[in-house]
Formats: structure tokens, C-alpha cells, sequence
């Protein structure tokens, strides 16, 4: 299975904001704070856990903002892998019902 | 100060940010540290929203260097540190909290107390000093050093200073009010024990002149957080005190006031 078919979904452990083009998310674990640019928003946005994240990007990313699969992938793959690394994030390989608010 | 039904204790009621917890000794010094640290904040005869039973146990009671833990279990909160134990009950009102007689132990539970109030109604205790001008409240935000105390220092002769150390600022009616307080930084002054709404809030640099910038709302969030008091190990109101700083900033302005320390700086100000 590739990187791109697994499914992402948000830890039921956050709180969450859209501020502008922005999104802040926060962990209530730690109060960890993170600012997610226009890209990263599109992906938290539909982070359902429902949703292969090469769709995300091939039908969210890639169509809103100037950008290849290749570089969309590249710059999708290293935001999900920080925000997996701080427990913000889920990757799953299969699909399962988002639980954050 | 009142006698409470047992005739040899005491009652004290303080009222910050228009809340009145009423303080219930039985020990006379420390009923005259309360009078006199907190006397514009007295409700002589006046009711209470809250209650606590004082009790003053002999200093090293406790674990003198135990840091401040706050968490919720059974229902109740519990404060410790290494000078002070209590607990409190939200849904009865009532706590109890034991400390030696020195004037930083309540100040500190008091402090926590209020945090936890303000969490569950959309506002919060703020690392920032503030002051009423023309009507309107301004908060100037920063860590130590970041030059709280140094605004309300230079303030003019027409500001009105609530707090040179922690802002106690309250949702009503979906606006903001900052309101006076006895928590008191460098200046060791407690402020003026009135309320007005916020025009502004003010994150604090140090700078070779006077600028004022626009901070844009997800930067605005995460530098607000960053000064809110929270003290409580609880998930659930870490979330409650989130949504309140980004509804903060939603409706109040926040700018980023780039200031050198004289006088001239209140001329951006009100």
C-alpha cells in the first residue's frame, strides 16, 4: 500500500480554529499550539479518515493552488508526518470515522 | 469582616472581577492580612457566590518546594503547592483550603480559583497589565520583563491602572471587560477596583520607537495563549480557555505595540 492510500484523521485529543486562510490547532494533551498554512488547512479540513489522502490532494490541493502531484505529495507526506509525530494526526491504512470535533 | 453563625469565627469576602468568594477563618491575624492586602476589594457584609473554610496550619506543614498542581477529581478541584492545600467543589460552591499565614499563599489560590471561574465562561486571567482611559480598557501583554509594569509605570495621570501584573478579563453579553485587580506585579500596588470594556490588547516588544502593527488572528491566538494563567491539568478546559482566546480575538483588536520605555509611548494609547 502506498504512503498516499492511507486514510488521516484528527486525535480526538485537539481543539481546532479556522482563522482567516489559517487553521490553529491545538493539543489538549500538552496545549501544543500549530499554525497550519492555506495547504495545511485543506488537509485538516478533509482529514475525515474516510478519504484516501491522494484524494485529498489530487481533488483538494492540486486543483485550489499551482502546484504538481509530485510537489503537492512531497510537501502533504512531510505536514502529515509532523503532525502525526505530535499525536495531532492519525494515518490509518483503513478507512474509520473521525472522532474530533 | 463579619462573624459568621459560630461566634468565634470569621468571614471575609472578597470580590474580584465582580465575584464575591467569602473567606471563613477562625484565626484574627489573618483575617487583618486579608483586610489589608485586599481593602478595595472588601464586601464588608455582603454575599458571596463562593465560600471557603481557611484554615492556617504552621509553616513547613507542606512540601515547601512542590510546584502548583491543579486537577479535577470526584467532582472537585484540588490545588496544591508547596505552601498551600485546598479543594473546591463548583457544583456546592464551597472549598477548603489550609495554608501558614502568609499574604502569597491565598493571593495564589485566589489566582487559580478565578482562572478556573473565568474558564467556564469565555474568560480568562491574563499575563498583562491594563489600564482605563476615556472610558475603555487597554491590556499590554507579555512575559516578565516584557515591560508590563514599565506601561503602567509611565501611564498618565488620566489612566486609571487596574493591575500592573494579571488582567481579569470577563465575556458579558459577547463583549469584553477588563476588570480591576489586587493581584499586583513590580509595582506591589493593587489596582482600581472598577471595570470598563476593552478597546484593545496591546502584545508588548521593547523597541527603539513607538510603532503599532496589526497581528493577524492565528499569531494573535497563539501569543494570547501564551500569557493566559491556566494552572489545571484538565483537557477539557485547556479546550474551554482555547475557544476563548480565539473568540478574544475575534472581537477585541490586537495589535503588536512596539514601544521604547518613556512616556511618549501612552500618546498611541486611547
Amino acid at each position: 500500500m502506498s504512503y498516499f492510500d492511507q486514510y488521516v484523521s484528527k486525535s480526538p485529543a485537539i481543539a481546532s480554529r479556522v482563522l482567516g486562510d489559517e487553521t490553529i490547532v491545538m493539543s489538549t494533551v500538552d496545549s501544543t499550539l500549530f499554525t497550519l498554512n492555506p495547504t495545511g488547512s485543506i488537509i485538516w479540513e478533509c482529514a475525515d479518515g474516510i478519504t484516501p489522502l491522494s484524494r485529498i490532494i489530487e481533488e483538494r490541493v492540486c486543483k485550489e493552488f499551482d502546484v504538481t502531484v509530485e510537489q503537492a505529495r512531497a510537501d502533504a507526506r512531510e505536514f502529515v508526518d509532523k503532525l502525526a509525530a505530535h499525536g495531532i494526526l492519525r494515518i490509518s491504512d483503513q478507512p474509520v470515522a473521525e472522532s474530533a470535533p | 469582616m463579619r462573624n459568621s453563625s459560630d461566634s468565634t469565627s470569621h468571614e471575609v469576602v472578597i470580590e474580584i472581577g465582580g465575584i464575591p468568594v467569602a473567606l471563613q477563618t477562625t484565626d484574627e491575624g489573618f483575617v487583618s492580612l486579608l483586610e489589608s492586602r485586599y481593602g478595595n476589594y472588601l464586601k464588608p457584609g455582603g454575599a458571596s457566590e463562593f465560600e471557603f473554610k481557611v484554615e492556617v496550619v504552621p509553616a513547613g506543614t507542606f512540601h515547601r518546594d512542590d510546584d502548583v498542581k491543579v486537577w479535577l477529581q470526584d467532582g472537585e478541584w484540588r490545588l496544591e503547592r508547596g505552601d498551600f492545600r485546598a479543594t473546591w467543589n463548583p457544583e456546592r460552591r464551597r472549598g477548603e483550603i489550609r495554608h501558614s499565614v502568609n499574604p502569597y499563599s491565598i493571593d495564589s489560590v485566589l489566582r487559580i480559583v478565578h482562572t478556573l471561574l473565568l474558564a467556564g465562561s469565555g474568560g480568562f486571567l491574563l499575563h498583562a497589565s491594563s489600564a482605563v482611559r476615556n472610558g475603555n480598557a487597554f491590556l499590554f501583554s507579555g512575559l516578565s520583563e516584557a515591560g508590563k509594569t514599565t506601561m503602567a509605570r509611565l501611564a498618565p495621570q488620566d489612566a486609571v491602572l487596574l493591575t500592573d501584573e494579571a488582567s481579569y478579563v470577563r465575556r458579558v453579553n459577547n463583549q469584553y471587560f477588563a476588570y480591576g485587580t489586587p493581584f499586583a506585579g513590580e509595582l506591589g500596588e493593587p489596582g482600581k477596583n472598577i471595570s470598563a470594556p476593552i478597546a484593545s490588547l496591546y502584545l508588548l516588544k521593547k523597541a527603539a520607537e513607538n510603532r503599532i502593527d496589526p497581528v493577524p488572528p492565528a499569531e494573535a491566538v497563539r501569543r494570547l495563549m501564551r500569557n493566559i494563567l491556566f494552572f489545571a491539568d484538565d483537557a477539557a478546559l485547556v479546550h474551554q480557555v482555547f475557544e476563548s482566546a480565539c473568540a478574544f480575538v475575534a472581537t477585541v483588536p490586537v495589535y503588536q505595540l512596539s514601544f521604547f520605555p518613556d512616556q511618549r509611548v501612552w500618546e498611541l494609547i486611547g
